[in-house]
């Protein structure tokens, strides 16, 4: 009798709820390439989710082994294929920390200029994507504008507008061409401007304030727990900018601040990017006023034979602290490489960030992550 | 017998140049979007079709007509083959009352608001069928998404405009703008809340940015109408800026005055000498002057949805709930109080008080909400 009464209640229980699992992506307008989250919805708040990576797993640590230090530099333009010389930068930074190799001025400015470019480029790339997927598609046109501009400056310099292939191990590739110059300097004088424009369609805008603030808040002390870098953790108030804490190449020679938020909100992280993108203006400006005449290559052997050994070297790539790991046995070849992606490791916050929230906010925290997948997945 | 055969040819004359006309011309409201969202960005809109791309919206007609038509294996077919024409009939059949000038309308009847009001409400039941019948998650939140939200803003929709009936004591669409034409006074200008509020509540009934969520493309796919494809999605494309044209023509009809000429105060008439085409001109002048005030209502549109962020949709039922529908009430009770000094007072002294005091209103019902809001936030929030 209580069986079927038990029963019965559960047939005329009419509007009965469950939880409803969505699968978000690989293929998705706005999870930023292939990344695919499992959701588990109560309505619309994100009960639970699971990130899944690995859709564009490419073996990259595999192949650096099979391939001598020089041949490599190719490999890790397609990490972050949206800051390829950032890349290059970090890769050859640690090979010439095994080698102890010392890199001439001249090479050390331009190299700074180019990750500087491209840290604004990054974040042109970040801002349009990120507004987009919360709905303001005009920024990201803007921002792919600019971004052009930065792209045609790094094909007069390397050929290429994505994956340039230009540092090399002692120095870069080219010197710099006749007009670089001038065009840099142009457009440094007009990007400001540019600025002023996106944060004039967002930044006090009332629907943008609402979808970001206090959106996939995170603390300070949970972000170093999570392992953050980049401008992810220096939105939670952080001071940690590798360019400061433990200058690499000539980074100890200029006049930059580095911004922070306060509460690690998305909009903190976003108020976080903005300022960068002025300061690397600053730093851009700076280098090439100082640019010294001279070499662009150290002296370095044809073929690149290091010590055997092991070193991390890690430098402030635009979306965190992308390090590389290298055993060398003392060959041709590398033993080992290992890549610290800041891409993947800031994926891990993730979870933290969007429980409890709504749909809508998964891609604004997806967004605000700035995860490139050819880096997460290697 | 024959006034009767007359009476006929003539009304599906009229019904068949309506039509032709809006289908058209909503195609080409998808052309000026393009081309008014290419000019914001900085880019030139479609350009290879035709000189401008003019013919881009055929073009495009053409290719959708051609798509291959899918229908998902456990979609429900009935459902899924209904809702796109329940979705755009009623966009079509709200076309019978608008009033294009004081000689061209398809009909005119007395309760012409109400019907408005009553057939554009079931293009919703198109869009919540669709997300139901494509048995997939995202049409599904996408479907549910807008009903709640149409619901919302229906309430908020229907008594942003009671402001203007009171002033024109009918719901004819044809006396609403005699109404404003014989006196000059627009509507806007006796009730100015009223027309952002009804342009606020007309953005989200036709799911334009930034109330878009029930098809939010970067958070949904497609929403409500991620499984169709070809001709049926061409129907929702087609619903959706029919819808708009309709909500800009009531807007233009309520608000805007309808097809007076804002020039009307200039007494200026076309000289007798040019007979016939005097009447012509005559004839014209009204549809032009409705068709220019649509076309700039549009432009305001598209000028908002490539500017704006997008809501979330817990910040949209806020909106809707806790912030429009109050702020209708207190225009609505305004109305009521302005209706009763209206022609008593000279108009020098009426326009300026009334505005200062909607001015007011809207700053006092502002702090109240803000009040409200924080008053719940600090009962909802245990003590720290």
């Amino acid at each position: 009798m209580e069986k079927m009464s038990e029963g019965k209640t559960e047939d005329t229980n009419f509007f009965r709820t469950e939880e409803v699992v969505i699968n978000m992506g690989p293929q998705h307008p706005s999870t930023h390439g292939v990344l695919r989250i499992l959701l588990k919805l109560d309505g619309e708040t994100v009960t639970d989710c699971e990130v899944v990576v690995g859709y564009l797993h490419r073996g990259v640590e595999k192949l650096c082994e099979n391939k001598t230090y020089s041949q490599n530099i190719v490999y890790t333009d397609r990490l972050d294929y949206v800051a390829s010389m950032t890349n290059n930068l970090a890769y050859v930074g640690a090979v010439e920390k095994l080698m102890g190799v010392d890199v001439p001025d001249r090479a050390q400015y331009i190299r700074i200029i180019c990750s500087e470019l491209q840290r604004i480029a990054s974040h042109l790339l970040w801002l349009g994507t990120h507004a987009m997927d919360i709905g303001a598609l005009t920024v990201f046109l803007y921002c792919f504008r600019e971004r052009e501009d930065i792209l045609d400056i790094f094909e007069m310099l390397s050929g290429a507008r994505l994956t340039y292939n230009y540092m090399r191990i002692g120095g870069v590739a080219q010197d710099i061409p006749d007009g670089f110059k001038e065009r840099t300097r142009r457009f440094l004088d007009s990007f400001p401007g540019h600025i002023d424009e996106y944060e004039t369609l967002l930044t006090k805008n009332r629907i943008w304030l609402d979808r970001t603030v206090n959106v996939g808040t995170i603390s300070a002390k949970d972000a170093i727990d999570l392992g953050l870098s980049g401008p992810s953790l220096r939105g939670s108030g952080v001071r940690w900018d590798i360019r400061k804490a433990e200058p690499y190449c000539i980074y100890d020679r200029f006049d930059f601040q580095v911004p922070i938020g306060t509460k690690g909100d998305t909009y903190d992280r976003y108020l976080v990017r903005m300022e960068e993108l002025r300061q690397c203006v600053k730093i851009v400006k700076q280098a090439l006023d100082q640019l010294p005449d001279g070499e662009i290559m150290a002296k370095v052997p044809r073929v690149i034979k290091p010590p055997a050994g092991e070193v991390y070297h890690s430098i402030e790539a635009p979306k965190g602290e992308l390090g590389f790991y290298i055993v060398s046995d003392g060959g041709e070849k590398p033993y080992r490489v290992k890549i610290r992606p800041p891409s993947f490791v800031n994926l891990e916050s993730f979870k933290k960030m969007i429980m409890g929230h709504l749909v809508a906010d998964v891609i604004a925290v997806i967004g605000t992550l700035d995860v490139v997948l050819g880096e997460v997945d290697r | 017998m024959t006034d009767l055969i007359r009476d006929i040819v003539i009304a599906i004359i009229k019904i068949a140049v309506v039509m032709g006309v809006c289908a058209l011309g909503v195609a080409y409201t998808a052309y000026l979007e393009r081309k008014v969202c290419g000019w914001i960005q900085s880019r030139v809109g479609p350009m290879r079709v035709g000189y401008h791309g003019i013919l881009q919206p055929i073009a495009d007609g053409l290719k959708l007509f051609l798509k291959e038509d899918i229908i998902p294996a456990s979609a429900d077919k009935i459902v899924f083959y209904l809702a796109p024409v329940i979705c755009l009939v009623p966009a079509f059949t709200v076309l019978a009352v608008i009033p294009w000038s004081p000689q061209f309308y398809i009909t005119d009847i007395n309760i012409g608001l109400l019907y408005i009001f009553a057939v554009a409400s079931l293009g919703i039941f198109g869009i919540v069928m669709a997300g139901w019948s494509s048995n997939s998650k995202y049409p599904l939140l996408g479907g549910l998404r807008s009903a709640a939200q149409m619901v919302s803003y229906e309430v908020s929709l229907g008594l942003s405009i009671i402001g203007v009936i009171i002033f024109a004591e009918s719901l004819s669409m044809v006396n609403i703008i005699k109404m404003q034409t014989d006196s000059g006074v627009w509507f806007i200008l006796l009730q100015p809340l009223g027309f952002i509020l009804y342009f606020i509540c007309g953005l989200a009934e036709t799911n334009r940015l930034p109330f878009d969520l029930p098809e939010a493309e970067t958070e949904l796919v497609a929403g409500f109408h991620t499984e169709y494809s070809g001709m049926k999605f061409a129907f929702f494309y087609l619903a959706e800026y029919m819808n708009m044209i309709v909500v800009s023509a009531i807007g233009v009809t309520l608000f805007l005055g309808g097809w007076g000429s804002p020039f009307s105060f200039l007494k200026i008439e076309f000289p007798e000498g040019l007979g016939i085409i005097k009447t012509v001109l005559d004839a014209l002048m009204p549809v032009f002057w409705f068709c220019l005030k649509i076309v700039f209502m549009l432009f305001v549109f598209i000028w908002i949805r490539w500017t704006f962020p997008r809501y979330r949709y817990d910040q949209l039922m806020r909106i809707g709930w806790k912030v429009l529908i109050p702020f209708t009430l207190v225009n609505l009770v305004f109305a009521g109080v302005m209706f009763f000094f209206y022609e008593k007072l000279k108009w020098y002294v009426f326009f300026p008080a009334t505005w200062l005091i909607t001015a007011i209103l809207v700053v006092l019902c502002f702090r109240f909400i803000k009040s409200f809001d924080s008053y719940c936030m600090a009962e909802g929030r245990p003590q720290e």
